[in-house]
Order: C-alpha cells, then structure tokens, then sequence
C-alpha cells in the first residue's frame, strides 16, 4: 500500500498524546471496577455454559424455533452472579466465593454449583488466608483451561490460513448476512462466500445490544438480524470452515462485541474462533444510551480477549456520519479513530488488530464530494499505516433509488482501492429499502469484483499532489481533530467528562445515567479476577 | 398530459407502448428452463410478450453450481392505468416554515408545545425519531429541537409502552411521536396498537396526539392503528411540525368559524 500523505509529523505526535491523556481516566476507571459482564465472562472462561431451566417463557411465538430452544432463559453464569452479588456483593469478584465453595467440597464442579444456585441451597462466602490462596490457585486453573481454548483456536486460524490460503488481496470484502435464523444465514454466508465475500458478518437481532443476558442455544426468531450465542457461532464457524476448505482460502466470521454483554460475547468469540468482532469504546454510550462507566470497563476486558484471541476489531466510526454531517463532523471520526487506538493498544492489541472505522457519507450532491471522500479516506490511512481500516458504503443518502445507489457504491469500492482500505464492507444498493436479498448481495459483489480488478493497483499510482485539494483537506481535518482533542483532555476527568458535556455530537452522556449503570462495582483491594491476571501476564 | 384522458400505460420510448422493466430471482438453476420459468411469470404478470435481456445464476463456484437464477425482464405490460380511479392522501394542512411553526404556538397555545419522543420495541435504530428530533434534522430542515417554542424530549431506544404513557403523564405532552425503523414480521403494527391502546387505556380522551413514523407504515393506516397520524418513508421534520400546529392549535384558531348549528 503506497497511498499516504505527508502529514504533520508533529501535529500526528500531538494528536496521539492527547489520545493517550484523555483516555487516561477511561483507563483508571476501568482497572478499578468490575460489572456483571465481566463476572460472567471468568465463569464462561471457566466453563459454566446452559441455562437455568425453570426460568423463561420459551418461544411460543410465530416461527418459533423447531428445536425447542428458548431465547430468553436465564443463563447459569447470570444466576451464579446475581446470587454472589446477593450473598457477598461483587466487589471481591466472582471468583474467590466460587471456587472457594468447590475447594472446600460444597460442590463437586461448577455446573453443581449453578445447580445449587437454581435450587436455593448455595451459599458463598469470601475466604481468607489459606482458603483465599486455594480458591485463586483454582479459579487460576480453570480459567486457564478456558484460555488454552482461545489460544489454540488462534493457533488453529492461523494454520488453516497457511494451509488453505488467505483471502486474495486487499481490501477483504466484507459482507453481512441478516435472516434472525441461524439455519437461513448459513447457506446464505455460504453462497457470499462463493461469490467472492472474505468476511462474513451476522448482525445481531436488533435490540440484543440491550438484553443483560446472552441468550443460548441455536436461534432462529431474531429480528432483523440473529442472535449472537455461542451455538451460533459454533455452527456458523463450521459451516464457513466447509467452504474454507472448498474454495481453498479462509473466510472470516465476525460478530458484535458490544453492548451490556460485551466482555462475554469477546470470549464466546475467543472460544468459537471467530476472526473479528466489531468492538468500539464509545459507540454504546452515544448511540444506544449504555452507561459510560458500564461501556468503559466491559470495553477493556474485552479487548483484552480479543488481543489474547488474535482477533481483529472492528471500531464503529461510521455511525457518527449517519447522524451528523459527513464534512462538518470528518473530524469526529478522526478523534474517535484516534481513542480507539490509545485505548486498544492499552488494552493489549496491535496495529493489525485495528479495523479503525470510516465511512462513505458524504452528500453525494455536494461539488467535490468524492474528493472530499478520498481526503478523509487518506487521512485515516496516513494516520494509521499499519491498521487494516474498515471502509463503510453509503447509507445515509440511500435513497431508495437503487439505479443511483449502484453507482454511489462503485465510487465507495473505487474510493477504498484507491486509497488502500483494509476491510470493504460491501454496500448494497437496496440499502434503506429491504433487508438485502439474495440478489442484492450478488449484484454488489459483482459491483466489487469489478472496481477491484480493474481499478484495485491504482493504489500503486494514486498519490495526491502536496499542497493539492485532498492534501489541504486532510490537514484541516486533522488539524480541527486536535482542536477538538485537545477540549477533550482539558477536562478533569477526560473523555468521561467530555461525553457528559456533549462533545459527541447532540447528546449528552452523563456518568451515572443510561443503562446498565447498576451492574458496575468498585474493586476492592483484594479483588481478584483470574481471567485479568493470565491476561496481563502474558502482556507483562 | 392532454386534458381529458385519463387511461394511460407506461411510457417506454412510444406513448402507450406499456413498456416496463423488472428483476428478480427465481429458486431454479440458470438454462432454459428457468428462463421459461421467468417468461411465464412475466406472463402471469401481464408482460406480454416479455424478454429476458439479462440471465446469471446465484449462489454457483461450489460443489453443486447456482441453485438461483436472476433475470431482468422487459416487456409491454397489458395493463391500464385509470387515472380518475387513483385515490391519493393529500396534505390536510399547510407546510410551514420553523419561523411559522413557533408564531403558530405562540399565538395559539401561549406556552411551549411539549413532545416527547422514542424507539418502543426492540427496535433500538433512533435514526427515524433523530432526524426528526435532533437540531441537526433531515434533508435540510432542522429537528424540532430547533423550535424555540417546543420543549423536546428524546427519550432513545427500547423505552417500554408504561415507561413513555409515564414519562407522557409526568412532562404534560402535547404530543407523542414514535418511531420504528427496524422491523420484521409486522412487530411495528403491532408495537403501534399495543401503544395506542396503553394510553386510551391510561389518559383516555386526554391522551396527547399520538404521532408514529417509520419506513414500512402505511400513511393511511391511522385509525386503524388506533393512532392521529402516521407518517411513511421520507418525512421531514418540517412536516411533522406543520402536523403538529395543525393538529394541536389549528383547530382553537380564533379564526376558525365555530361550527353551526344545525
């Protein structure tokens, strides 16, 4: 990739120290809180899977699932922690009155143990001492168990890519599929994968980001979208496998890590092999109201598991340009661009595990807008060389007329080739019209395939004049981005505070306001959690 | 159009030559047979004689090959098109500007219009209740957020029916507007009777003016949804805050004649 501008070395610095000081808070606060996410996450590293069978009404609705599964029982690993946090409270985590009560024999495993919860009879207690010490070197053991299980799906990835072959070049096309039923996605994922797709995507049924449980078991009733649970991921990730092995390179599955249950979700992915997951640090707390202290300390563990699983992120820029203005606002998208990177490289990833997101979102009426486009798309690229950026299609001037929506998504894909995006989320032209269909699907990667053979070397030859109209332009953006940047780390408390000021946009974001806010606790001292500290051994 | 015809056909390049184009997918693997397949579609369609200009097949480069085949079809449709048989919802009020919209209330209502907004349901996509609510708004016009004269409450996503009726109670709203944007298998119809019947149910006739929004709503099905207005793809806050003006305050207009006597 030989796209990239010359940008201010010492405003690039500048930018990237301020990053680092405003995220600092962010940090703090993580380190010192739990949530009930993160709690359940250790148990699921752990083990502890199903759900309590008594709890639930099951789907008795319309299309309900033929296999009997129920969408709104109570996880186990959800009992054990609200029944902890009963007994003990959570600000010693879950793991010293867990493994304490199968050290000292009131359980013979874990799944008794939730079993004793779902029954009434278990009674936890925080030890001390010896039976602190014991308890640890347990939990330690179990959740390594887990771990292991993360790091030989990283390994397994890693051979099946060298053994198979990996996607054909840059940018990997990227593709969502999005019926609500497991059993529809997968001959779905499976022709786009045929079709030339690199990466297949399953949005989530919408609304699941605010469910504090993650249903189990193999779904079929989503809405607009399937529901995210481990068997899922399972099946999806052999069924991709099959057509790996088929089409000799390896297709990549991606998820959401986001949400109240985004730390457990990481490690479901971490479990399942899945090979990105779309994870951002502030998306949750603009746009869909979770707590900011809940997002912030949910966020770090999970990207933790994600650098542990060798899992690419994906950050969700994109969305503050279907709300705001793509050219008054080109400089949010750096600023997050630039939080998503201080605090994922904090929480352990790596440059090439930043799918740092942008967006095609300009007013296509605007003179000048798709070299406005290619100003922005640079920027980012310059700005972070070694990321695999995450290039979105146009949505917010969709407009139903898909004749021209066709061609607005040839200019997006000519846009990521010339400018070297890593990941091309393909965009389809009923957007705003119809869940895709299958038809819709072929068409855009037939769009794709066409602009990326016979544009996709322009890379090689696309080199902006210093001084130019794109040169200029990425400059002030990036030069509005530190201004910006620079309020931020003014405030006392950062990034925490500025998303309380509405900095972001229109909405304010207070600390203690949205949801999810009752399920963060305060660590004490001796707070231990197993999955941090093989986590951040390996970093040290 | 000549005045006084009133049936006409699709215009290709010839008037009258009824000419229409159309695509879709049939389950059938490429080759002759699917192509028959699609003719005779076409055919049931009232596309007579049709062409198939353009065949591919989906779903192939496996072990099995396209078990899909997508066509583009033209062909002059047999159909007529009566035009004094349309039937069209036309705009019951006047569009006013932001400037009109905050006189209105000032002059009619002597006090802020109050409104609340949210996503009800699982649907936790706001961009339909934003682009109305938000200063930033839709296709140029500014939200209602704008409007000096309005006090405005974007409540978000997922809020519960209880929770809004609640909320509708506590801030004395004029209006409740809900939007869906994300739906599937009719849940926004659903969600919308649920939601009507909750505030009948709870404020009865002094219910605010209940206002829902959303891409797959059909404008016309306000009464039966139990709703004041609904409002389909492409509405502006603009024409939101004309509704409302026209809906809260046009009818206490001084200067609107008392009814008679009969």
């Amino acid at each position: 990739m030989t796209a990239r501008l010359d940008l201010d070395p010492a405003l690039v610095t500048r930018a990237r120290e301020l990053a680092a000081c405003a995220a600092q808070p962010v940090v703090d606060l993580a380190r010192a809180h739990t949530t009930v996410s993160v709690e359940r996450a250790v148990l699921r590293l752990a083990g502890l899977t199903g759900t309590d069978p008594v709890t639930g009404d099951g789907d008795r609705r319309e299309g309900t699932a033929r296999d009997g599964t129920a969408t709104d029982r109570v996880p186990w690993v959800n009992r054990v922690v609200d029944a902890v946090r009963d007994q003990v409270g959570l600000e010693h985590g879950v793991a010293l009155p867990v493994w304490h009560a199968l050290a000292s024999g009131a359980a013979p495993d874990l799944q008794a143990v939730a079993e004793q919860v779902g029954a009434g009879t278990a009674r936890f207690v925080v030890p001390t001492g010896a039976g602190a010490e014991r308890a640890r070197d347990a939990a330690r053991a179990a959740v390594a168990a887990g771990l292991a299980r993360v790091d030989a799906n990283r390994a397994r990835r890693e051979e099946l890519v060298a053994r198979l072959g990996d996607a054909p070049r840059r940018p990997w096309v990227y593709l969502i599929v999005a019926t609500g039923d497991i059993h529809e996605d997968i001959p779905q994922a499976q022709a786009a994968a045929r079709a030339g797709a690199d990466v297949i995507a399953v949005i989530r049924s919408t609304g699941q980001s605010l469910l504090d449980y993650v249903p189990e078991g193999a779904t079929r009733t989503g809405y607009a979208g399937t529901y995210a649970t481990q068997e899922n991921f399972r099946l999806m990730r052999a069924a991709l496998d099959d057509v790996s092995a088929e089409l000799g390179r390896y297709v990549r599955l991606t998820n959401y890590a986001s949400g109240l249950c985004m730390p457990e979700i990481a490690v479901l992915a971490g479990l399942e092999r899945l090979d990105m997951m779309l994870n951002d640090a502030m998306y949750g707390i603009l746009f869909r109201d979770i707590n900011p202290r809940r997002t912030f300390v949910d966020q770090r563990f999970s990207r933790m598991v994600h650098a542990r699983a060798g899992i690419v992120i994906n950050t969700g820029e994109d969305n503050y340009l279907t709300t705001a203005d793509a050219v008054d606002e080109a400089h949010t998208v750096t600023v997050s661009q630039l939080l998503n990177e201080t605090l994922a490289k904090e929480a352990g990833l790596e440059d090439w595990q930043l799918g740092l997101g942008h967006a095609f979102e300009i007013d296509p009426d605007l003179p000048d807008s798709f070299r406005l486009e290619l100003a922005h798309a640079l920027l980012a690229r310059s700005l972070f060389p070694d990321a695999p950026l995450k290039w979105m299609p146009p949505t917010k001037h969709m407009t139903g007329d898909v004749f021209r929506g066709y061609l607005l998504d040839g200019f997006f894909n000519l846009a990521g080739a010339l400018t070297g995006q890593g990941i091309l989320l393909v965009g389809m032209m009923t957007e705003a019209v119809v869940t895709p269909w299958l038809s819709d699907r072929d068409l855009a990667l037939r769009n794709v395939r066409y602009v990326l053979d016979a544009a996709g070397g322009l890379v090689e030859d696309f080199a902006p004049p210093p001084g130019g109209f794109i040169d200029r332009r990425a400059d002030s953006v990036l030069r509005e981005a530190v201004a910006l940047l620079e309020r931020i780390a003014d405030h006392p408390q950062g990034l925490i505070q500025a998303i309380a000021d509405g900095t972001f946009g229109i909405t304010r974001r207070p600390p203690d306001g949205g949801k999810g806010l009752d399920g963060v606790v305060a660590l004490t001292a001796e707070a231990y959690n197993p999955a941090l500290e093989l986590l951040e051994a390996v970093r040290a | 159009m000549p005045d006084g015809i009133d049936v006409v056909r699709p215009y290709g390049d010839t008037t009258g030559d009824g000419m229409v184009q159309l695509s879709f997918t049939l389950p059938v693997p490429p080759g002759p047979r699917a192509e028959g397949a699609a003719l005779q579609l076409a055919g049931k369609m009232g596309i007579a004689p049709a062409m198939v200009v353009h065949s591919h097949g989906i779903g192939g480069g496996g072990g099995g090959g396209a078990a899909f085949t997508f066509f583009v079809v033209y062909g002059p449709v047999r159909h007529l098109v009566d035009l004094a048989a349309v039937q069209v919802e036309e705009r019951a009020y006047p569009l006013l500007s932001p400037g009109e919209v905050d006189g209105a209330i000032r002059a009619g209502l002597h006090r802020q219009l109050v409104v609340l907004g949210a996503c009800i349901g699982t649907d936790a996509h706001t961009v339909g209740i934003d682009a109305i609510l938000n200063i930033k708004g839709f296709a140029g016009e500014k939200g209602l957020e704008y409007h000096r004269e309005m006090r405005v409450a974007n409540l978000g996503a997922q809020v519960t029916v209880p929770e809004l009726v609640a909320r509708a109670r506590a801030e004395r709203a004029d209006a409740v507007l809900v939007s869906q944007v994300v739906t599937q298998r009719d849940a926004h119809l659903r969600n919308t009777r649920e939601l009507a019947a909750a505030f009948r149910e709870a404020m009865g006739e002094a219910r605010p003016l209940l206002v829902v929004g959303g891409p797959r709503f059909d404008p016309a099905m306000a009464a039966e949804l139990g709703v004041d207005r609904v409002f389909g793809r492409g509405t502006t806050p603009g024409e939101v805050a004309s509704y409302l003006v026209h809906a809260l305050i046009g009818s206490r207009r001084p200067d609107t004649p008392a009814p008679e006597d009969p």
